[in-house]
């Protein structure tokens, strides 16, 4: 790796779900450390923590133990991981979870809103965004009468469109039709992104990704061939 | 599902601003709701006729919404003749049926029925996120829009989860009938939705926190006055200060 920059670095991670009678650990004792420009693949099987993992490193859940480094500083409290939000884009499992808002356009601009762009500011991002993903036109579509491939397509358009540093995407194949993963995966492979990816499907990782763990009780174990 | 089933056409109602044409349909149904002599509600039912016309919808698709207000109104024609005190009209067995509680039930049919089509002929034509933006523009409260847009964002996705479920059922042969089996499996259907809206909602709130949402919500929308929604607007206020004034003024 030519660019070293450690940005993401996770040590000694574990974090147990807490049921009224069960205690349910999913990760144990995990370490992970990601450098710019790296492109990051993760297999595992279903219920290992794969969007555990992904949520701890939002600040969406908080873990029983362990550290969590992004950008060279200790992430602990919510008002630490805004930033760690802003800079990092996260793409749900389901896209019915990350378009909420009536129109595309308005999905699209919600998050560089936040971000504090002003209206006009907003707009010309969503287009562009929209643009370069291929998707010209959607604007004003509705986002529930969208087709699944759409949805997907548009929800990660709602991402990079807050212009992050780091996208993570969680098992962005699943109920895909071959031509939207193949558009997918042109996508990824022509950003220069330092991206992490979750799926189950392997010929999909190893096109996008440059290096594959495997999720298993609780820990990742060495690169995958 | 239904929503925007008329909001799709051309008509002069169609292409209207929709902060007009929520200002007239409220006041319209506030003075319709109030009214009760016979010369206001007469004008207001050739109001929101002609306005039914204006929007050019399908007479049947109207027919059968309408269908679906008067099967609530058919239980007030059971009790209200029965229970209202004053003239006896008829008698059906130890029943007696008065002719206030018919002019009563009759008021009330004539005044939903014209709400309904005055709302189906100014609201329906628009769609209802278009609504929304035009209620933000009329300053109706921030929180209030989100919950119209929410609901009509998830209602979809609650429907077809609905359908999902309900299919599941059916490929495992299941047939409603009048026993504790169907009752109880429907109290898990109704039970399992609740749980799986609660967790969409608790996912929803996620997906908003990772895109920097800290309780501040963005319209992009706006609207542009035109001088065929100047006119309209005044012209249809005048018709329903007139009808007002059928109730209050003349005939005092």
């Amino acid at each position: 790796m030519d660019n070293s920059e450690v940005i993401i670095s996770l040590k000694g991670l574990s974090f147990t779900y807490h049921d009224n009678k069960s205690h349910r650990p999913v990760l144990n004792d995990l370490n992970l450390q990601i450098s710019r420009g790296e492109r990051v693949g993760l297999i595992g099987a279903n219920g290992s923590g794969k969007t555990t993992l992904f949520h701890l490193l939002m600040g969406l859940l908080r873990q029983t133990a362990g550290t969590i480094e992004v950008f060279g500083e200790e992430r602990r409290k919510e008002k630490d991981f805004r930033e760690v939000r802003e800079k990092i884009g996260l793409l749900f499992q389901d896209s019915d979870d990350q378009l909420f808002c009536p129109t595309v356009a308005e999905d699209v601009a919600f998050g560089p809103l936040n971000l504090g762009n002003s209206q006009e500011e907003a707009l010309a991002i969503t287009r562009e965004v929209l643009k370069r993903l291929g998707l010209e036109g959607f604007e004003d579509r509705l986002t529930y009468k969208l087709s699944g491939g759409e949805k997907r397509l548009i929800s990660l358009a709602t991402v990079l469109a807050m212009k992050p540093e780091v996208l993570i995407l969680d098992e962005p194949t699943t109920g895909l039709d071959e031509d939207t993963v193949e558009r997918l995966t042109e996508i990824l492979r022509g950003s220069d992104l330092t991206y992490l990816i979750a799926s189950h499907n392997r010929d999909f990782l190893s096109k996008t990704t440059d290096i594959i763990y495997r999720l298993g009780r609780g820990k990742l174990t060495s690169p995958v061939s | 599902m239904h929503i925007d089933n008329f909001a799709t056409g051309d008509s002069l109602l169609h292409r209207l601003d929709p902060r007009v044409k929520i200002v007239v349909a409220v006041l319209f149904s506030v003075v319709v709701a109030v009214a009760d002599r016979y010369s206001c509600l007469a004008t207001a039912v050739c109001l929101s006729l002609t306005l039914l016309f204006l929007a050019r919808l399908s007479l049947r698709e109207v027919f059968l919404r309408l269908l679906v207000v008067n099967a609530f109104i058919v239980f007030l024609w059971l009790f209200l003749p029965f229970t209202y005190g004053g003239e006896k009209l008829f008698s059906i067995g130890p029943l007696d049926a008065t002719r206030e509680g018919v002019i009563y039930a009759l008021l009330i049919t004539v005044k939903s029925n014209t709400i309904v089509l005055a709302l189906i002929a100014l609201l329906a034509t628009s769609p209802v996120v278009t609504l929304g933006h035009a209620l933000s523009h009329l300053y109706v409260p921030e929180k209030l829009i989100h919950l119209l847009f929410f609901t009509v964002r998830y209602l979809q996705v609650l429907h077809l989860e609905y359908d999902r479920l309900r299919d599941a059922m059916r490929i495992r042969a299941f047939k409603p009938g009048t026993n504790m089996h169907t009752y109880r499996s429907f109290a898990y259907l109704i039970g399992m939705l609740l749980i799986k809206s609660f967790d969409r909602a608790d996912r929803i709130r996620k997906a908003m926190l990772c895109r920097g949402f800290h309780g501040k919500y963005y319209l992009l929308s706006h609207f542009e006055l035109q001088r065929v929604d100047v006119i309209m607007l005044v012209i249809m206020m005048l018709l329903v200060s007139g009808m007002a004034s059928l109730q209050w003024i003349i005939l005092k």
